[in-house]
């Protein structure tokens, strides 16, 4: 067999911003049928790679080959149009256009008078998004699709539209499981049918399964190349951070220590019977001083709702809250942290930071009452208090004035951290702490978690990184369909267990399951 | 660095420009029209032009005060001119018992508009810019209703409010400058301030951060028609006249014009004081200088039309890199 045609081939590739020097110097090769990884920390230029090959910026040097002809892309849609495709990590459709219009947006089938062919269009779009697991109605509006269902309608438009070249940021980062391997099955496809794909993502997991070769960028530099399944697991992270191998070993792959000295004291936080109408059936969580209780459970299954009513952000309609056996008045998040309760959201941009603000406002935010007197801002005491927080945490920025919007996912989760340790909480609602961020970060918020529950916290720890939410955990409460299902406690917190619970096997599981049977 | 700057490019140089105007714009306009009127217009530099310069704009500047509070909520006040009618109804009805009396009765009223507008707002959740319709219909409406015509004032105490002077310095300009450096105070140095900007710029996450996102959007409300009635009051007691059917009409446009041609973005989370009274002093400027110069009304209404392209241009640069 001929080795398979070169698609693409970039060549010294630089690209400069103010006081950055993004890209430098970068090299990449992509074959027809090959599905490329293209790994790196955050800031270490992969979405600046991705925006020069696709238009959206202009390279400062360099060369960029498509298919045996060099180009310079002015705009993404003329990317587009020569057939490269991006699914961003954002799904950047049209929320109030229907599914199959999204589908064949700037390409509509028309009939001979040159009229838009309604019917025609709407039977393609069901049988194309059946190739993809989606059976919905295609006239409704995109918006009312489920997050998962639109991402898969956007990678099918990134497809159909005679793609050479398909590039995916984080496509997985809002997917459930059994949609990962819908979206994995649809990699392959391309694949076979000589389509190059590459794929950038932060789970180790999905790389391995699904990627055949491999480029780490670091510093915006190209640091590594070559097949990825020759390339050990510890050998990639090593290559990602830049660390000495000896010393990720050492440390495995996540920070976290193991069991916490969790005392047999009072629990912190008790949530008892948290109703939610559609969403929670009475789930009871329990949270002791210098214990981490995850949450356990898929994507929908009631562990951000959870989190959100314990937190007040979210109305609930039966069930109590009490903070060191304090009931909480329930319904705002105010009063949560007034009681020592903090969230840090799941959707750290629109939910977490405030992105026009500075460093120093964000992380001044709660607790600025506190630091004044008489509705008067004391400036001296707000600096110390970030000054604190920015050296404990190791907080990136230029300085504390850079507005938050500018600073990479990992550091605007340490402002966010430090917005909430800023309050000295007694319970920390960590939802997907360590999601889109680059993984020295995820290092650094393991450890913290880490440290804040050996200081006596009580943590409540959601993560779809079974293997973060396993070894950070003392316990895991197990969710299913917005109710308990499931405690694992001691030997038994593995994923192995953490499995079986979800999937319904319930002997190891007894006690817990018979509880919510009985609350029917 | 230095690397860096040599290498910026074309495009980054316009996006430089554009930021330029956008924060020093205002300040140039207003620098070059007191230049070109001091060259082409007769009597420009004169103590009285000045002192009648800024006495036509000082209820503008306050009004706008508050509007770009309520803007930097990513709100809009529509009913600032109707609260201004209201203001002069209520002197009217209420001088007889003495000034003071009158003026607290102004408060009230003017208070309950606020706290609809901001109830609308932030407790009912209607957009800002239909609440304030609502009120901006209503509000005078009830000012008509209170007072059908206009009335003359003949009250002393309100005479020398409006005409009145310290030191040569008109009441109206000391007020508007008062109340000017308290609103900059307000937002740069206290938590109300620091609060207000952070629900502008991001609510959800201003509400998980356990602000007092209804609290604050109610008082900007209040504070917003308070102003307005500020400035309706000394309307009124410059003109010794309550005039309900007209006082305050378009009003909300030109504090809005103010607030953006200023450099405080309508998508909120940032206010510009400063910016905004230079703002209103460069359209009393600009309208001033082609009066003077005999231009019809409607080249005033096109020269605003066209500080405002120019400032949503200049704005429209920002957020884009």
């Amino acid at each position: 067999m001929a080795p398979p045609a070169e698609v693409l081939a970039v060549r010294g590739l630089s690209k400069t911003f103010p006081g950055v020097r993004a890209l430098d110097d970068v090299d990449l090769t992509l074959h027809a049928g090959e599905v490329h990884a293209l790994i790196g920390e955050n800031g270490a230029g992969k979405s600046t790679l991705i925006k020069l090959l696709t238009g959206v910026y202009r390279p400062d040097a360099g060369e960029i080959t498509f298919q045996g002809a060099e180009v310079s892309f002015a705009t993404p849609l003329e990317a587009q149009k020569a057939g490269i495709s991006t699914i961003y990590q954002e799904v950047n459709l049209i929320p109030l256009l229907s599914v199959a219009r999204n589908l064949f947006l700037g390409r509509e089938p028309r009939n001979r008078f040159g009229v838009l062919d309604i019917a025609r269009m709407n039977s393609e779009a069901e049988e194309v998004l059946r190739g993809y697991g989606v059976r919905v109605d295609v006239r409704r509006p995109l918006r009312t699709l489920g997050v998962g269902a639109q991402q898969m309608v956007a990678l099918a438009r990134a497809v159909a539209t005679d793609a050479r070249i398909v590039i995916m940021d984080e496509p997985t980062s809002s997917l459930e499981p059994r949609e990962v391997e819908t979206l994995f099955s649809v990699i392959r496809g391309l694949r076979d049918a000589g389509i190059a794909v590459v794929y950038v993502s932060h789970r180790l997991d999905e790389l391995y399964a699904v990627c055949s070769t491999v480029t780490v960028l670091r510093d915006g530099r190209r640091v590594h190349h070559g097949s990825l399944a020759e390339l050990g697991r510890l050998d990639l992270v090593s290559t990602m951070l830049g660390r000495d191998l000896g010393e990720v070993r050492a440390e495995g792959l996540t920070k976290f220590s193991g069991d916490h000295q969790a005392t047999d004291s009072e629990p912190v936080l008790e949530a008892h019977e948290l109703t939610v109408p559609h969403r929670l059936h009475g789930v009871s969580v329990s949270i002791r001083p210098g214990e981490v209780v995850g949450l356990g459970g898929l994507l929908g299954s009631g562990r951000t709702e959870t989190a959100k009513a314990i937190s007040g952000a979210l109305p609930v309609r039966s069930g109590r809250v009490t903070v060191a056996g304090v009931p909480l008045r329930g319904g705002s998040a105010a009063a949560a942290i007034r009681a020592g309760v903090s969230l840090l959201p799941e959707d750290r941009k629109s939910e977490g930071i405030v992105p026009g603000l500075s460093v120093r406002e964000n992380i001044a935010l709660a607790v600025l009452p506190r630091l004044s007197r008489f509705g008067l801002v004391s400036e001296a005491r707000v600096d110390s208090v970030v000054d604190t927080f920015v050296t404990r945490l190791r907080i990136k920025a230029s300085s504390p004035h850079q507005k938050v919007g500018e600073l990479s996912g990992g550091n605007q989760q340490k402002v966010l951290l430090a917005r909430w340790l800023a309050m000295n909480p007694k319970v920390l609602l960590l939802d997907e702490p360590t999601r889109g961020i680059d993984v020295g970060a995820k290092a650094e918020v393991q450890k913290l978690v880490d440290e804040l529950a050996a200081d006596g916290l009580g943590v409540l720890l959601i993560s779809s990184d079974l293997e973060e939410l396993i070894e950070g955990s003392d316990r895991v409460v197990v969710l299913k369909d917005g109710a308990v299902v499931g405690e694992l406690t001691g030997d038994d917190v593995t994923e192995d267990k953490l499995m079986r619970t979800i999937a319904g096997d319930t002997a190891a599981t007894a006690p817990a399951a018979e509880e919510v049977a009985g609350d029917g | 660095m230095a690397e860096a700057t040599t290498l910026r490019t074309a495009p980054l140089d316009r996006a430089r420009v554009l930021q330029w105007l956008q924060t020093y714009g205002v300040y140039a306009g207003v620098a070059a029209l007191l230049v070109v009127n001091v060259v082409i217009t007769p009597n420009f530099l004169t103590a009285e032009n000045f002192r009648t310069q800024a006495v036509q704009v000082a209820p503008v500047i306050i009004v706008a005060l508050g509007m770009a509070l309520v803007i930097g909520t990513e709100g809009v006040d529509l009913s600032v001119g109707a609260v201004m009618a209201l203001a002069a109804s209520v002197t009217a009805l209420y001088l007889g018992y003495g000034l003071l009396p009158a003026l607290l009765a102004v408060a009230l009223f003017a208070a309950a508009v606020g706290l609809a507008n901001g109830a609308l707002v932030a407790l009912v959740g209607v957009q800002p810019i239909v609440a304030t319709l609502a009120l901006m219909v209503g509000g005078r409406g009830i000012a008509l209703v209170l007072l059908p015509q206009l009335e003359d004032l003949r009250n002393p105490a309100l005479a020398s409010l409006g005409s009145g002077d310290v030191l040569g310095v008109p009441y109206l300009i000391l007020i508007a400058a008062v109340l000017a450096l308290l609103v900059a105070f307000t937002v740069r140095r206290t938590t109300f301030g620091r609060q207000l900007l952070a629900i502008g710029d991001s609510r959800p996450a201003a509400q998980l951060a356990g602000l007092p996102v209804r609290r604050v959007l109610i008082i900007v409300y209040v504070v917003c028609a308070l102003l307005a009635a500020v400035a309706g009051v000394l309307a009124t007691a410059r003109l010794q006249a309550s005039d309900p059917t007209s006082l305050g009409n378009l009003m909300e446009l030109s504090a809005i014009t103010a607030v953006v041609v200023g450099g405080t973005p309508l998508t909120g989370g940032r206010v510009n004081i400063a910016g905004t009274v230079a703002g209103a002093v460069l359209i009393q400027l600009l309208t001033a200088t082609l009066i003077k110069h005999d231009l019809p009304p409607s080249w005033t209404q096109i020269a605003q039309a066209v500080v405002i392209v120019a400032a949503v241009y200049a704005a429209r640069g920002r957020g884009r890199r």
